[in-house]
């Protein structure tokens, strides 16, 4: 079993993900993509701003890992977070859940991706053409 | 004497309101994470407009009646947004 947690300032990359995962016991592996759109709410966005809580990042990030793997029937886990400014279609988060049968590869990914944007502490600010506000901060 | 204080980190939104990354707020012995709360909705009413609101101790969430250490790394944590 291995878990792979990164908070990077540099481009996120699927395919070397990929390659951490290959394995012949797995039968499917799952990801999760996130990227950035242009829209938000109507509003045009220009570009993404992430910042981190570094340390308590990686360590939440590590616990979602830890619990998929135990929650889980699944060999490997993934989960890679982007920090800093991101242009639209870049790529925020990355998750790859590799299992020996897909059911667990899907379920994994997603507890990770929804656990991920409730408890890690990571902020999103967008930019639109005249402003900007930090996303999901009111309700 | 000058009454105690402790560094509080803030992140996000959070820095905004504080005008910068480490504020300092005045400290007690006994002082629990619902009286850090208070001190700051108090002090900055911002905070009150705020889905939410939690502290984190030394990189792990805790709840109010948690009961702070001077030498604790102290971080506001607002809504989180990440993915």
């Amino acid at each position: 079993m291995m878990k792979h947690i990164e908070l990077s300032e540099e481009t996120l990359d699927l395919a070397k993900c990929m390659a951490m995962v290959e394995d012949e016991y797995v039968g499917g592996v799952v990801t999760f993509v996130g990227t950035v759109r242009n829209h938000s709410q109507g509003q045009s966005v220009v570009r993404l701003e992430f910042e981190a809580y570094a340390k308590m990042a990686i360590s939440e990030m590590d616990k979602i890992a830890t619990k998929a793997l135990e929650q889980f029937e699944i060999e490997h886990i993934i989960i890679h977070h982007r920090v800093g400014s991101l242009a639209i279609k870049e790529i925020p988060v990355i998750i790859v859940a590799a299992a020996a049968h897909r059911k667990a590869a899907f379920q994994a990914c997603e507890y990770a991706i929804d656990t991920l944007k409730e408890t890690v502490p990571i902020w999103k600010k967008e930019y639109f053409e005249n402003g900007s506000h930090w996303v999901s901060a009111h309700p | 004497m000058n009454p105690m204080t402790i560094d509080i980190l803030a992140f996000g939104i959070a820095k905004d309101i504080l005008g910068g990354t480490i504020t300092q707020m005045e400290f007690s012995p006994g002082m629990k994470v619902s009286h850090l709360k208070k001190q700051l909705t108090d002090q900055y009413p911002d905070f009150q407009k705020l889905a939410s609101l939690r502290i984190a101790v030394n990189s792990e969430y805790q709840e109010d009646d948690f009961v702070l250490n001077a030498k604790d790394e102290i971080a506001i944590i607002p809504p989180v947004a990440g993915g």
